[in-house]
């Protein structure tokens, strides 16, 4: 009998510990908005993960939206020749690339990157006591850690996904014209028709949700890391594991909330 | 001015304090020795309430640390982390003068920077490390840094966690007198962990033995050597027989 529970406990148990951790990651979200509207503010620290955390994506994001969008160009001409309709690609290209492609790709390459070198830096800070040493010399963690991440990657992450969007529609672009006999100032023209505010709207949404994600999750688990090079290993780990979960989960909630809108 | 009454720290299933009782008063020098793993990193970090225990009460100026303005509480501490606990994004120069380059006690650039090269120079560096990273510099030199850093802004109240391991003999005894200066001409109140018998002679007014999870011995430095508390006594010659065992 109790071994045929055993899997049964253990779900309860997952299920438990899932629950525990959504409240704890909410408190940190909390926590971390609370600190970021009450002074001081660290420009200087901003100034440095808004450097690393936007410009510094820029090829990350660029390279992926360029063959990303290349790709989309050729799959949608294949599905869209099965019934004539060839035409579409310069729309579905852009109109997939903005609502879509752009933000989830860009926020996971983000995810990996700078998610795990957060959790990374901060959880080293933490195993080596130098995030206690801040705390001694009066400057608050999430004031000087978390509050400059978080925003540099919220505000950046938009900027990045706009970047995508067009080189992602550059990639088609240049797919469409070079191997599918598209002509240019009709494709171009096709793209930008059918192209409405709120597809590249929602998709810069979706990139400040993304972008808010990846540092917090970098960050939550940095702060919780545990003792020696594993646990900063672990913590590592875990904020690319959760941040690109998270991605892909509010990714959908967020489409949903578009399309119903 | 310091006081622990009852304190209590349990990690799982190790009880790492059990009932600490311990006071400072303002402008003493405190040593606290006990064996490695005994809790006194634990001890000064709960009073600076980077680490909250389970039970006691502990205060400062007769309140309760848990109470009142954290940001004034910590202003009136330093601290030398038995790690260093460096900075390793910033240059050693703006380490030291963390304090002094953001927050209540900011000040100019300029200033800050020549606080932390005389500070430098204090603890036996060369202005020339000023502009290196943490990693770049040995762990004693790091060490060294570190104590630079906990004194920069003049606390009242500092506490040094093994201010002299890994320190050569000669280095040490300038780091001791160091120590000794900051608590006779600043006035401040000090307490320090250390292993070096030397240490304890040169910087202590008294000493406090941890062991157990209490403290074992706590008395004037002029009555450790006569005490005849036998823990006390197998601690500071050494050796291997006695109450305390040596596989802990
Ligand atoms: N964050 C932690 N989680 C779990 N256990 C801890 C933690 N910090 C300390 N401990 C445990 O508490 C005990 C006391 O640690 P502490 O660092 O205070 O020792 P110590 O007396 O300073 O020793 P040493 O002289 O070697 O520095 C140790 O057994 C250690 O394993
Ligand atoms: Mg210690």
């Amino acid at each position: 009998m109790t071994a045929l529970l055993t899997p049964v406990a253990a779900l309860g148990r997952g299920t438990l510990s899932l629950l525990a951790l959504i409240g704890r990651i909410t408190l940190f979200a909390i926590d971390t908005l609370s600190h970021l509207v009450r002074p001081p503010f660290y420009f200087k620290e901003f100034g440095h993960a808004l450097l690393y955390i936007g410009y510094l994506s820029l090829p990350v994001v660029g390279l992926t939206a360029l063959f990303t969008g290349g790709a989309l160009a050729l799959q949608i001409y294949a599905g869209g020749a099965r019934f004539n309709a060839e035409a579409v690609v310069p729309s579905i290209v852009a109109i997939g690339m903005v609502r879509e492609l752009g933000p989830v790709l860009g926020g996971l390459m983000v995810a990996g990157r700078v998610a795990a070198s957060v959790a990374a830096e901060v959880g080293t800070m933490k195993v080596t006591e130098q995030i206690d040493a801040l705390v001694t010399l009066s400057t608050h963690p999430m004031k000087y850690l978390t509050v400059p991440r978080v925003l540099a990657a919220t505000l950046s992450l938009p900027v990045l996904v706009a970047v995508g969007d067009v080189i992602g529609i550059m990639g088609g672009y240049v797919v469409g014209v070079t191997r599918l006999d598209f002509n240019g100032a009709v494709y171009l023209s096709n793209t930008v028709d059918f192209l409405e505010f709120w597809d590249v709207a929602s998709g810069l949404v979706k990139g400040a949700v993304f972008g808010f994600i990846v540092a917090l999750m970098g960050c939550y688990h940095g702060m919780n890391s545990g003792r020696g090079a594993q646990g900063v290993g672990r913590a590592t780990t875990n904020a690319v594991v959760s941040a690109s979960v998270m991605i892909l989960a509010s990714n959908y909630l967020l489409t949903e909330v578009f399309f119903s809108a | 001015m310091i006081t622990l009454d009852n304190v209590h720290k349990t990690f799982g299933t190790n009880a790492v304090l059990r009932g600490v009782n311990l006071s400072v008063a303002k402008g003493e020098s405190l040593v606290i020795i006990g064996g490695s793993g005994t809790g006194k990193s634990i001890t000064i970090k709960s009073v600076l309430g980077l680490v909250t225990p389970e039970h006691g009460t502990i205060t400062v100026d007769g309140k309760n640390i848990s109470n009142g303005d954290r940001d004034a509480f910590l202003a009136r501490f330093g601290m030398l982390f038995q790690g260093g606990a460096l900075f390793d994004s910033l240059p050693i120069w703006q380490n030291v003068a963390f304090r002094l380059l953001r927050g209540s006690l900011k000040r100019p650039k300029d200033e800050a920077r020549e606080i932390a090269i005389e500070k430098l120079r204090r603890v036996g560096l060369k202005p020339d490390v000023a502009d290196r990273f943490p990693a770049e510099l040995s762990g004693g030199m790091q060490k060294r840094v570190g104590l630079a850093r906990a004194i920069a802004a003049e606390p009242e109240i500092i506490f040094f966690d093994e201010p002299t391991t890994g320190l050569d003999p000669i280095m040490s005894g300038v780091i001791n007198e160091l120590i000794r200066e900051i608590v006779v001409e600043m006035g401040a109140t000090a307490m320090t962990i250390t292993h070096d018998m030397t240490s304890v002679r040169a910087i202590a007014d008294s000493v406090a033995m941890l062991h157990d999870g209490v403290i074992q011995w706590h008395g004037p430095v002029s009555e450790m050597d006569t005490a005849d508390d036998p823990y006390l006594q197998q601690f500071i010659h050494g050796r291997a027989e006695g109450p305390i065992d040596a596989v802990r």
